[in-house]
């Protein structure tokens, strides 16, 4: 039977798959430029950049060298392509798990001292951390006061945020028709799109000081400072999505006799709902690390403020400039630098989690197609 | 529970763009009748004239009268919203909403207008009218399924369903079988002759062996050419516009001869 199925044994390979390189091509090539990247660097004195530079450079020189010859131009134009390509990728990457890296390296100890998610830094003075640093002492002190205000600002700025920028998408997509008026508000969305965060910080406190009185800084003035910033992004991103709902859904309801606020607010919002909701989320995970609207509009404390409209307040971003640049101790900064370093870490948990919950949401609002 | 339409002199404009030129026509109740005639000649654009749905698109705008049982659409003060309740419409492509189960798109008409209606009602209402559209021995055992997991010729019937679930008095049609499957055509067409018994149905179609099959009576719309409006050229009993038209028009679509 088996013989029957093999009628011409001599041929061992296909003429189809002749003129390819061997499956392990890259790795051969990979191996060599390695090697030869070393062996250069060696003469000029190592360094890890330098041999990664070097031997990339070999790689893709090789590879499509040899790919040239013995597969033709096409092929080797299509390593080449690739090898840019996967480049682009890594050197993309590289900052990136760089920074996770590093911070996950420095943030770790201040993250599992005891008591560093539980306490502010109400009474850690300097003397604490000279004991910490000369005599081996725990390091006290914690960002509760911090993450406190980090969120409270960030929920009142979602608050203010999203009525204001999902009714302007709304009136953009539904009832704006390209009107001046349409034109106008996306004209200027588009620049406050743009407005650096520390302006709209300034725009914030000088409104309050005009409006409360001077030298008000409240958790209040940081999320209308926000709220500035996050405006354009949750428009911008609930335009998007209320366009693409299809118009012929909207047919289907007036064809129905509902009425359009009805067609809008029970069909057209509820489809368009994961979108919208994402990219709110998107727009949490933006604002949440900004730092300079925050040090002009709720200054920095160091005790727990649970009030959003008075007193000063600390966030997360401020809580790391502040132990940076002024530490607790000037003589021994290493304490409070750790502190920095775990709070980043917390700060960046943060944002993941709120892009999880992006996709999450996404996942559950979606429109099911289930039979 | 339907009504006649008796559309006078009505002339559709886009803006500026003459779309539809003077269209007479009556509409009896409970009756089927075809909207035949090339691509872009208006049939469409009509057919969205009789229940305001043209008023959608930005500058569509009619002059001329339609009056349902003598009351005129166009009429000062007259709500679009009432005349789209009383004139349903299904669309060429099945368009259920996609986050609502097959009941709540059945439902649709009430639940988005925010009436109240209680269980029991509300089940009657969705078991009548699944009947009526011939979907209910497929769907029964999963009305809380999302009505998009259905098939499309289903989908179109779910539409349908979802149409007279409002209990309108006129149902319009804009190519309901032009997305679909043979089989489904035909499930839509026996669909529609019994619809007739108890609504009055309007159709464009493209295919005239439908417009034969189905139609009480059928009106030809022509296009003297690109830019021009489309008119009404001829309407009349279905067996005689296919058979002994008076226009040489007409003959030629009806025979294939176009052009």
């Amino acid at each position: 039977m088996t013989a029957t199925m093999t009628p011409n044994p001599v041929r061992k390979r296909s003429a189809l798959t002749k003129g390819q390189l061997p499956k392990a091509a890259p790795f051969i090539v990979l191996v060599l430029a390695l090697v030869i990247g070393a062996a250069i660097l060696a003469l000029v004195g190592f360094n890890a950049f330098g041999w990664g530079i070097v031997s990339a450079i070999l790689f893709a020189a090789g590879l499509v060298g040899w790919s040239a010859i013995v597969e033709g131009r096409r092929k080797a134009q299509d390593k080449l392509a690739t090898c840019l390509v996967s480049g682009a990728f890594i050197v993309a990457l590289l900052p990136l798990v760089s920074v996770i890296w590093t911070v996950l390296v420095n943030g770790i100890p201040g993250l599992v001292t005891p008591g560093f998610l539980t306490y502010s830094m109400n009474g850690v003075t300097g003397a604490y951390d000279n004991r910490a640093a000369e005599e081996g002492a725990p390091i006290i002190g914690g960002i509760y006061h911090a993450m406190l205000g980090t969120l409270e600002i960030t929920l009142l700025a979602t608050a203010m945020s999203v009525p204001v920028g999902l009714l302007t998408a709304i009136y953009l997509v539904e009832y704006g028709n390209d009107r001046p008026l349409a034109r106008a508000i996306t004209f200027f969305v588009d620049v406050m799109t743009g407005i650096p965060s520390i302006v709209a910080g300034l725009f914030s406190a000088a409104f309050f000081f005009a409006i409360v009185g001077p030298g008000t800084k409240t958790g209040a003035v940081a999320a209308v400072a926000l709220s500035v910033l996050m405006i354009p992004v949750v428009v911008r991103s609930s335009e998007e999505m209320l366009k693409i709902v299809p118009n012929e859904l909207r047919e289907a309801a007036y064809a129905l006799g509902v009425r359009k606020w009805r067609t809008i607010l029970k069909v057209v919002i509820p489809t368009a709902i994961s979108g919208i909701a994402s990219g709110v989320t998107l727009a949490i995970a933006r604002v949440i690390g900004e730092t300079a609207p925050i040090l002009v509009t709720a200054g920095f404390a160091t005790a727990i403020n649970a009030n959003v409209f008075s007193g000063w307040m600390a966030s997360l971003p401020t809580f790391i400039y502040t132990q940076i640049l002024n530490p607790t101790s000037p003589s021994n900064p290493d304490p409070s630098s750790q502190r920095a370093w775990g709070a980043a870490l917390v700060l960046i948990i943060l944002v993941m989690l709120l892009n999880l919950g992006a996709r999450l949401i996404a996942r559950v609002f979606a429109p099911k197609a289930g039979r | 529970m339907s009504k006649r339409i008796d559309v006078k002199d009505l002339n559709v404009y886009y803006s500026k763009f003459l779309a539809v030129e003077d269209v007479s026509i009556n509409i009896e109740a409970k009756s089927v009748t075809a909207f035949i005639g090339p691509s872009g000649c208006g049939k469409s654009t009509f057919l969205r004239t009789l229940n305001r749905m043209h008023e959608v698109i930005p500058g569509a705008r009619v002059e001329g009268e339609v009056l349902l049982d003598g009351d005129n659409l166009y009429g000062a003060g007259v709500d679009p919203v009432t005349v789209r309740s009383q004139i349903g419409m299904v669309f060429q492509r099945p368009n259920p909403f996609p986050t609502m189960s097959i009941r709540d798109n059945v439902l649709a008409g009430v639940k988005l207008n925010n009436q109240k209606i209680s269980k029991g009602e509300a089940d009657a209402l969705v078991e009548r009218s699944l009947r009526g559209a011939n979907l209910w021995n497929e769907v029964k055992d999963r009305l809380q399924k999302p009505g998009s997991g259905l098939s499309g010729g289903q989908q179109q019937r779910l539409c349908i369903a979802r149409a007279i679930a409002v209990e309108p008095q006129v149902i319009l049609m804009d190519e309901p079988c032009s997305a679909l499957d043979p089989i489904s055509t035909l499930a839509i067409e026996d669909l529609i002759n019994d619809l007739k018994d108890q609504y009055t149905v309007v159709i464009v179609t493209h295919n005239m062996q439908q417009a034969a099959r189905v139609s009480d009576r059928t009106a030809f719309f022509n296009i003297a050419g690109t830019g021009k409006p489309g008119k009404l050229i001829e309407v009349g009993d279905t067996h005689t516009i296919f058979s002994n038209p008076t226009q040489k028009a007409t003959e030629d679509y009806v025979s294939g001869r176009f052009g």
